[in-house]
Formats: structure tokens, C-alpha cells, sequence
């Protein structure tokens, strides 16, 4: 089985992606499946259900979303291959954009759309950066120059990656990520001992731990002050 | 294969593209594409027809990716008479094809010229003004409202946006095809827009279900089942026809102006321009 993280930021296409993909694959006999991750609530375990994908989903809640993905997708991946998958996606929101879920070793896809503005690409951080597969969305929306100038500041931000333009609404470009997840994809069933490609914040302070009040006099342990005692304001 | 075109093109080499070659493949039920390979040169302008579903789309993204058989049509597409360089293919850039999205609007949180300057600085160029008032220019020969390089973008109405894209592919983009899937009709000179396109040497191809744009080719292939079935060349009888529409083109795009600017229309009941059957009211 070939696992592959699927990230972004919300409502980019992620779902509309990987489910043009999985229904690409299904026509070359690769049975695609989906754990989904998200924080409060999710519709997207429907969506693939009605297009027969199997699919679990997994809800943070008060926890931190991309810690609960890295202390989860060990059993995902075994649910994975118990349910006899060629390929399971895990699809998370980058909701902060300071994290990733990206493991090495196991293939990673960002996808991003065109309307986040030119500077998204730098600012959505390491699941982009560190992503094997940059998937641009979006692109029938807005002209040929805005998709040109939009892949330059994408492959500014990661000149690693492979970057493909996938319409999520068409499917146009998903036979191409279907056959590159295909035949690049390592097999990885079991990610027991693989490695993050990048930390989670080392931040363990009061607010992490429930504290809810505000004022110097809550705050404990790791805890960041921001400097205010320039002049700012207007130029 | 035309043996002395391709030892002309291996002759030429890799300075850009001369010629595109599109060799068939199978249509939806796997049947081979009943067509000889087809190529077209720098300038040509082909009209891609049929019905809904019958594959237009398809074949300008087989195109794009510049097929090697690894698309669901099995089809292969030549460059200069060879297999093209893949390389471009993920990085997004250097790509030999441009697409006219179907969309009206900029997303684009910039002015006409801060636009035109990043679209440059993205392939690596600097834009010098003479070069930038060029392309602003070219945009307002295709629309009715002047556009400057201080509007921004997003307050552009549909026909200056699709105006400045048409334009901005034209002479900025470095691709030397353009596909247009469904060019919009909206406040736009159709017929100048491919004549820019065309004149600075791209191969235009477009998809339609417009016959007026449709007869602007000298070729059109027809699509059927997911497969070219046919390539028409434009009779002369077709092009006495598709001067006739484009009078009843430009008739329209007058009444359009005039209609905005707030104008009667009564002058136009006795326009030669206008078809002259009476109503059944007037028949009364
Ligand atoms: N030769 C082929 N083999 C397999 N699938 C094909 C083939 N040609 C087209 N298709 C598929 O058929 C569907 C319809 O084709 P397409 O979207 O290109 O039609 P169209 O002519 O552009 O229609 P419209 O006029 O509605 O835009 C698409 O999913 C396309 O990928
Ligand atoms: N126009 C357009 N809309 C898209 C595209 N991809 C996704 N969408 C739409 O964007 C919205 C969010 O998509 P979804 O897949 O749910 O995003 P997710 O939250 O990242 O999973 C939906 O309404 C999609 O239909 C695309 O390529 N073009
Ligand atoms: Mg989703
Ligand atoms: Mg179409």
C-alpha cells in the first residue's frame, strides 16, 4: 500500500482533488481509500462515500489537529491496509499554516488555489515546502498571466516539487497526478519509526493546557513576547 | 510523415515552434481515431467543433500536456516533427502552451501595469514602457472602454479584463500556442483578438460552438465520440458566408453600444444591415 498526506489550506480543493484522482485510479484497478482529519466538523467523509470511496474520519476536538494526525496516522495507515488499499490519503487542513503533516519517505501532496493571493505560497510554510507535489486549483478561474505569475512564486517557495495545475471541478490534470502517485508513490503500509519532515512547535505553555484567562499572571511556560516599543504606526 | 519537412525542422532545431503535430489515437470505445495525423504551422488558426461531450476539451488538454500516449485518447503530440521536451512539464514554467480560461474576471489584487510588470518578472523580463503602452493598446483596440495602466485590475469590467488577458497573452506570454476553449462574446472584437494572436505567430486554437468564429479558420476539425472524425477546410461559399455573419457581428456590437450609451435604436428598422421580415404585427 502507497501512503500519500494530502495538505492545505481550507476549502483549496483537497477533497475535489482527491476525489478526481481516486476515481482515475479506480480505472486503473488502484483502490484508493481516505482517512479524513479535521478539528470540529467534516462533511467531506460523505462526499466520498457517495463516490464509493472507503473513508474514516478523525476529529481533533480540544486538541492541537496536527498533533492528533501525528499520534493517529500510525493506525490509519494499519486501518489502511486492513482494508486491503493500493493507496489511502490522508487529507488535513493546514489550519495554521505553522505545521506539517508530512512524513519522509511517504509521498506528500500540498495543494493550494490560485485565489489565496500571489504571496500564499510562501506564507502556507512547510506543507508546501516540504512537499513532493505542489497541486495548483483554481486555475479556470483567473487568467493565464495570474496562473503563470502564481507558479512562479510556488516554485520560489519549493523548487523541489513536481507542480501540477489540477481543475478540481473538471478533473483536468488528475489523470497525470493519478499516473505520477502511481508510479513514483513508495510503498508504505507501515510508518511505525518514520520521521516527521518537520517539527511541531516546541511550545508547551498555560493556553495549551486549558488556561483560559487572559493577563501576564496566567501565563506559564513557553511563552513568546511580542516587541512593541518601536514607534510603528503609519509611515 | 512529410520526409523533407522534418530534415528541414531537424536542420532548424530546437529554435522554437514551427510546427505541432497532433497523431491520433482512439475514440471513447477504443476504436482508432479515423484521421491522418495533423499539423499545423505558426499563425494557423483552427476551429475545434462538435456536439457537447464529443471530446473538444479533451484534445486542447491532450495538447497542453503534450501527450506521449499517456492520456485516456492514446494520442502523441509532436513538436517540430519529434517527441518535445518533457522537462516543462511539472515545473510550471517554459511551458509551449498558453490557455484562455473561460473566466471574465481578474483575481489579482493590482493595477493594469503593476500586473503586466509582475506577469513579466515571473518569466525573468523587465517590461519597458513603450512595450507595456503596446500591450495596453492592443487591449483597447479589442474593447469598446479604454483601459490604463492605473485602473485596477479587479474594477475591470468583463470585456477590458478579457480584453487585457487576450492582449497580454498575446505579446507577453512566450508560449506559442494558445488554446481558447469558448472564447466569450462579451464586449470584445473576437475577430481582432485571433488576428492578434495569430500575428505574432502563435498557433490559435479554439474550440467552439459559434459558427461566426468557427468560419474565421481556414481549418476546422471535427469531433465526434472522443475522436477527430473530420478536418473541413473552409469553402469559398463558407467565406462569402462568414463575411456576411461578421456584418450581422458588428450590427449587433453597435446595437450593443448604442443601447448602452443610452441611444434610441428607432434608426436601425431602416439599417440595410438589419434582415428585413416583417413581423407578424406589421403583416396585420
Ligand atoms: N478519446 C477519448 N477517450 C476517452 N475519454 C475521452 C476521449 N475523448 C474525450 N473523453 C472524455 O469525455 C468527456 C467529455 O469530453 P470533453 O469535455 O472534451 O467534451 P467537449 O467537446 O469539450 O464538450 P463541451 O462542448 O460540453 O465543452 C471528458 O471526460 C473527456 O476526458
Ligand atoms: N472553480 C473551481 N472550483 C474548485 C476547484 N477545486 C475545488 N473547487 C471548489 O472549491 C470548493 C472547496 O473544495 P473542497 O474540495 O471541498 O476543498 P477542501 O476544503 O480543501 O477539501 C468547492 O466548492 C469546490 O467545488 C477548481 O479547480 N476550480
Ligand atoms: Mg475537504
Ligand atoms: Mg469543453
Amino acid at each position: 500500500m502507497k501512503l500519500i498526506t494530502v495538505a492545505g489550506p481550507p476549502a483549496c480543493g483537497k477533497t475535489a482533488v482527491i476525489l478526481k484522482t481516486a476515481v482515475e485510479l479506480r480505472g486503473h484497478a488502484v483502490h484508493a481509500g481516505v482517512v479524513k482529519f479535521d478539528c470540529l466538523a467534516t462533511d467531506d467523509d460523505e462526499r466520498y462515500r457517495r463516490h464509493g470511496i472507503p473513508v474514516q474520519k478523525g476529529l481533533s476536538g480540544s486538541i492541537c489537529p496536527d498533533h492528533y494526525f501525528a499520534s493517529n496516522i500510525e493506525e490509519s495507515a494499519s486501518w489502511g491496509a486492513r482494508e486491503e488499499l493500493d493507496i489511502l490519503f490522508t487529507e488535513s487542513a493546514g489550519l495554521c499554516n505553522r505545521c506539517s503533516p508530512h512524513i519522509r519517505d511517504v509521498a506528500a501532496v500540498a495543494v493550494i488555489d490560485v485565489l489565496g493571493g500571489i504571496n500564499a505560497p510562501r506564507k502556507v510554510g512547510p506543507m508546501l515546502r516540504t512537499a513532493d507535489y505542489v497541486v495548483v486549483t483554481k486555475g479556470d478561474i483567473v487568467s493565464q498571466a495570474e496562473r503563470e505569475v502564481f507558479v512562479a512564486r510556488v516554485r520560489d517557495a519549493n523548487p523541489r516539487a513536481r507542480i501540477l495545475p489540477v481543475n478540481g471541478l473538471s478533473g483536468q490534470g488528475a489523470f497525470e497526478l493519478a499516473r505520477l502517485l502511481r508510479e513514483e508513490a513508495p510503498d508504505r503500509a507501515d510508518v511505525t519509526g518514520s520521521r516527521l519532515r518537520y517539527p511541531m512547535p516546541g511550545a508547551v505553555c498555560s493556553y495549551c493546557l486549558g488556561e483560559q484567562r487572559i493577563g501576564s499572571a496566567h501565563q506559564i511556560g513557553n511563552v513568546a513576547t511580542l516587541d512593541l516599543t518601536s514607534a510603528g504606526g503609519t509611515p | 510523415m512529410n520526409a523533407v519537412q522534418d530534415a528541414l525542422d531537424a536542420l532548424c532545431g530546437e529554435t522554437g515552434v514551427r510546427r505541432l503535430t497532433v497523431e491520433p489515437g482512439r475514440d471513447r470505445r477504443g476504436n482508432p481515431e479515423p484521421v491522418a495525423p495533423i499539423s499545423f504551422s505558426a499563425g494557423d488558426v483552427v476551429c475545434i467543433v462538435g456536439a457537447t461531450g464529443s471530446g473538444k476539451s479533451r484534445l486542447l488538454e491532450d495538447i497542453e500536456w503534450l501527450a506521449q500516449g499517456d492520456t485516456p485518447t492514446g494520442r502523441r503530440v509532436l513538436v517540430n516533427g519529434a517527441a518535445p521536451d518533457l522537462s516543462g512539464r511539472y515545473s510550471g514554467t517554459g511551458r509551449l502552451v498558453a490557455q484562455l480560461s473561460q473566466n471574465m474576471n481578474f483575481v489579482m489584487d493590482a493595477s493594469v501595469g503593476e500586473f503586466l510588470d509582475l506577469h513579466a518578472g515571473s518569466r525573468g523580463l523587465t517590461l519597458d514602457a513603450a512595450r507595456r503602452g503596446a500591450i495596453i493598446d492592443a487591449a483597447n483596440r479589442l474593447t469598446g472602454e479604454a483601459l490604463a495602466a492605473d485602473h485596477q485590475l479587479t474594477e475591470l469590467s468583463g470585456g477590458q479584463s478579457r480584453a487585457l488577458m487576450i492582449a497580454d497573452t498575446a505579446m507577453l506570454s512566450t508560449s506559442p500556442i494558445v488554446l481558447i476553449d469558448e472564447i466569450e462574446n462579451a464586449g470584445i472584437d473576437r475577430h481582432q483578438a485571433i488576428r492578434l494572436l495569430q500575428g505574432e505567430d502563435k498557433i490559435v486554437l479554439v474550440a467552439t460552438h459559434d459558427p461566426s468564429l468557427a468560419l474565421l479558420a481556414p481549418r476546422r476539425l471535427v469531433l465526434a465520440g472522443g475522436a477527430i472524425v473530420d478536418v473541413r477546410r473552409r469553402t469559398p461559399q463558407e467565406e462569402l458566408l462568414a463575411t456576411r455573419l461578421a456584418t450581422l457581428d458588428r450590427l449587433q456590437e453597435r446595437l450593443r453600444n448604442d443601447i448602452r450609451t443610452g441611444l434610441s435604436l428607432d434608426a436601425y428598422l431602416s439599417d440595410p444591415a438589419v434582415p428585413t421580415v416583417p413581423t407578424a404585427k406589421e403583416n396585420a
